[in-house]
């Protein structure tokens, strides 16, 4: 079982209480607790079991605006009284920060409401391995997959949040994560790909056979690859990948990135920079949400954000220190992200492939080719080819490239967003990118 | 070296027999003792942005049987932690039955000192770097618009008992200085990256104010930058320079070669044992005994001495990577090659140093051989599809070739090839192999491991440049 909130409270109220006895002006701490399990198979047999248990603490001690931090997993009392004198001791030597400090006490999240994050359910590793097996058999049932690797993880976690002003908050998350990897060959070619659901109840997870035969059937289809040539084509972009742009999006928009001067968007406030349909959500309160929060990593409250509205930046992500470098206030974004969508377009998926007569279908990217600074993006990819609507062949070995400034002004979303992650998008389509090959 | 038990309920002896007692059945296992202290001091934007001290102690402890690997950790070191791990390992393999293997290769050769690097160097005096190394790039130029500087500090000491009572460790100090400047003229942004590191002192890397040149990389990388060109697209001829290029050998070549992927037959090599995979000319090898690199182990993290394993020697496909469990499997002995990011864990077989050897021929006479085509200095980061072959990386310093003659700097861009054939398509080997300033670290399933490479300059005759110029 997880350690229930007593437990952690007194670790936290214990850190808080020292850190005060030893002259620290604020504190704050984060003690939490995870337990998960996991059992991997492959090629229908048990392959591995996995099970954590552990503790973790966070300690930040201030002396007026100077501030450094610990963490540790040892929680005795004694480790924590030497790793809190050892943090008080480095505080003092730490140059002052004008910027440092606690959240306004008056941004502090005052009501927790329940988002139903929690699923007590218990997963025997029994069951586990029955849902594995049911995964596997569907997943290899054609002769083509000649590897399946799949996993299934449970996982309970509890935390605390406190600080010297009195605040002291936290409570339980779940999430259930069922995935499979499969991989195909045939005389030419050898191909891997995947599926994977995760919920934070044990009822919301896929059934085993669908995910199997999802992943299976994505491999096949990639088999006998071509390379095409280098040319200008529209890109769509998959859901899996398009949220991708999600991501990069909020990095470029984060107070830090902004204050350090790092990112293309920095003074974008109130300009258009998606084409005027593209509208960007970040959304905490969203009932059993995987991104959903009650509060952000420093414990300010955390409510809905327009981002992005009719292609214009209303928003950064803003934290405590950050903000009061920008004279901005936190809006409990500290730690980045809630749920964040895309709200849907208005073309269907059906008529997005059809839009033009040739169209790259990416699956999937590889590489770290955002450059946040810049806006440029270069990165490998595969993905099939589609003529007036219908699936080709599939394609790899090629790059894509653009520069997100003109990406972000080019796309077209489809209407068919779904809520299956904490970072959700519609199938995505971008013209006028470059793609790298013969 | 730490005691891991002079706090606990549990005792050695108590340790000892909950290991012999759980692992009897099995064919392998151990149960792996971690304590690590480490540390990280970050000044950007003027400002000491963050000091933090971090203490880690916990076990992982194994139990293996046929090809199913049993795992349960804590960062509780008790008895009743251990007995509880051990009735899940029990519980899991309770229908297999294996037979213990003891031997383990000794060696007492060791690659680094026992030092703790954080404690060699007063806190003061890294704060006293990393403000030198702000004033002296933002007064060096005018363009300077962002400055970041970063110390990274470990000591871990590892301590590992087999079934039997067998008892291995090791202490492994690990370091790293970076400085990242960002530059602005004209409108235009762009970065210069540079580290070093390795496992020795803080000041052994320093010394005669070494920091000045890490600050004069990083700046001259910007620099390059802000005057590049949009890349072309398309395939074409590519000259590495020498040193850090080499993470092309890591992601072409490296993982498809660990034991893992080919015992379960999922990597593009798996096949390939024996033949010609690679030019003649070109020799690879992976090292973990090199004096204080930052790939380089004592022993690996079951116990195993590390040793240097060649992979490919001139062009024929030697050897895989191992660790116990895939060499067990696959019926060939470790490598010296089990490796886990920190008690949390599972082995995996990982990479070292991973160096392609010197050939004899020069980067002016390669550069000479090229109409048209690019030459790359120094990367990002790179990716690899194991199953399929198809591997990235991205440029961070490359330069147009045309007509025999280096041209104009190119904006990153991302090269993709094709693992197996991508060193069939090397032409010329350098002679002048370079080993990269020590700043890697590999990812497989989630494990972060310190990692080095080393090659000389290459000329690859054809490969897909990602650019945006077609």
């Amino acid at each position: 079982m997880v350690k229930d909130q007593e437990f952690l409270k007194s670790k936290a109220s214990y850190c808080l209480d020292l850190a005060k006895k030893m002259g620290a002006t604020d504190a704050s701490v984060k003690v939490g607790h995870s337990i998960s399990e996991t059992v991997n198979f492959r090629n229908k047999l048990l392959e591995a079991s996995d099970r954590s248990d552990g503790l973790g603490l966070n300690i930040e001690t201030y002396l007026g605006k100077r501030r450094s931090s610990i963490s540790s997993s040892n929680l005795l009392d004694e480790n924590i009284k030497t790793l809190i004198e050892k943090c008080f001791e480095t505080t003092k030597i730490t140059p002052e920060d004008e910027f440092n400090s606690l959240p306004n006490k008056n941004l502090l999240a005052k009501q927790i409401s329940n988002l139903n994050l929690y699923d007590e359910t218990r997963f025997e590793n029994e069951k586990k391995i029955k849902y594995l097996k049911d995964l596997e058999e569907s997943a290899s049932s054609n002769n083509q997959i000649i590897n399946t690797e799949s996993s299934f993880t449970e996982n309970k976690s509890n935390f605390i949040l406190a600080n010297s002003d009195g605040f002291c908050e936290g409570y339980k998350t779940s999430s259930f994560t069922a995935s499979c990897v499969t991989v195909a060959k045939d005389e030419g070619s050898m191909e891997r790909d995947y599926e994977f659901s995760s919920k934070r109840h044990l009822s919301d997870i896929k059934e085993a056979t669908d995910l199997g035969n999802k992943a299976a059937t994505q491999t096949i289809r990639k088999l006998k690859p071509n390379k095409i040539g280098s040319e200008k084509i529209s890109i769509i972009f998959d859901k899996r990948i398009s949220k991708g742009m999600l991501n990069v999006f909020a990095s470029a928009i984060s107070a830090s990135a902004v204050a350090r001067g790092t990112s293309f968007l920095k003074d974008k406030i109130d300009q258009q920079v998606f084409t005027k349909s593209i509208n960007i959500i970040d959304k905490p309160d969203i009932i059993k949400g995987m991104g959903s929060q009650n509060f952000d990593s420093e414990g300010v409250n955390s409510n809905t954000l327009q981002l992005i509205e009719n292609g214009i930046l209303k928003n950064y992500l803003v934290d405590t220190y950050n903000g009061k470098k920008l004279n901005l206030q936190s809006n409990g974004r500290s730690g980045g992200t809630t749920n964040l969508y895309f709200e849907n377009g208005n073309i269907s998926y059906e008529d997005l492939i059809k839009k033009n007569s040739r169209i790259l279908y990416i699956t999937e990217t590889i590489g770290h080719g955002s450059n946040l600074v810049t806006g440029d993006y270069s990165v490998g990819a595969t993905g099939f080819l589609v003529e007036d609507g219908e699936f080709k062949y599939p394609v790899n070995e090629i790059t894509i490239a653009g520069n997100f400034k003109d990406m972000f002004k080019n796309i077209i979303l489809a209407n068919d967003l779904e809520f299956e992650y904490s970072v959700n998008s519609p199938t995505m389509m971008i013209e006028g990118m470059t793609v790298a090959g013969k | 070296m730490s005691n891991f038990f002079n706090k606990s309920d549990l005792t050695r002896q108590d340790a000892d027999k909950i290991v012999s007692e759980t692992l009897k059945n099995c064919d392998d296992g151990e149960l792996y003792l971690e304590e690590s202290k480490s540390e990280s001091i970050l000044l950007d934007d003027n400002k000491i942005k963050s000091s933090n001290y971090s203490s880690d102690l916990g076990f992982g402890f194994r139990a293996i049987s046929n090809e199913v690997i049993a795992y349960s950790y804590s960062n509780e070191i008790s008895k009743e932690s251990l007995n509880n791990s051990s009735e899940n390992l029990k519980s899991t393999l309770k229908s297999i039955k294996g037979t213990y293997n003891h031997e383990i290769p000794k060696s007492n050769k060791k690659f680094y000192e026992d030092i703790n690097p954080i404690e060699q160097k007063t806190l003061d005096s890294k704060l006293e770097v990393l403000n030198k190394v702000n004033n002296f790039l933002r007064n060096k130029d005018g363009s300077v618009k962002q400055v970041t500087a970063s110390f990274a500090g470990e000591q871990k000491s590892i301590e590992i008992i087999r079934s039997g009572g067998e008892v291995l460790t090791d202490v492994r100090p690990l370091i790293r200085f970076n400085v990242s400047v960002m530059l602005e003229k004209n409108g235009r942004k762009e970065t210069g990256v540079y580290g070093i590191g390795g496992r020795k002192s803080y000041d052994d890397y320093l010394k005669n104010d070494n920091w000045k040149n890490v600050c004069e990389e990083a700046f001259r990388i910007a620099s390059v930058n802000l005057e590049s060109k949009p890349a072309p697209a398309g395939e074409m001829k590519v000259v590495l320079g020498p040193g850090w290029p080499a993470i092309l050998i890591h992601e072409a070549i490296g993982h498809g070669l660990e034991g893992d992927f080919n015992r379960k037959k999922t990597s593009a090599f798996h096949n390939l044992m024996g033949q010609k995979v690679a030019s003649e000319g070109v020799t690879i090898v992976d090292d973990g005994t090199i004096d204080n690199r930052r790939g380089s182990l004592t022993i690996d993290d079951e116990g195993t001495p590390t040793e240097r394993t060649v992979l490919i020697e001139n062009g024929i496909l030697k050897n895989f990577m191992q660790d116990r469990h895939n060499a067990r499997l696959m019926k060939t002995r470790s490598t010296g090659s089990g490796r886990r990011e920190n008690y949390r864990h599972i082995v995996l077989p990982r990479m070292r140093n991973t160096m392609m050897l010197s050939g004899n021929q020069t980067q002016d006479e390669m550069i000479k051989s090229v109409d048209k085509g690019i030459f790359a200095v120094s990367f990002g980061g790179g990716q690899v599809d194991i199953t399929s072959g198809k591997f990235v990386f991205n440029c961070t310093e490359a330069y147009e070739i045309n007509n025999g003659k280096i041209g104009s700097p190119i904006k990153g861009a991302t090269l993709i090839g094709d693992g197996p054939s991508i060193l069939k398509e090397v032409s010329m080997v350098g002679n002048d192999m370079m080993l990269d300033p020590g700043i890697g670290t590999c990812g497989k399933a989630g494990q972060g491991v310190p990692v080095g490479v080393a090659q000389p300059s290459i000329l690859i005759d054809k490969m897909t440049v990602g650019g945006t110029k077609l």
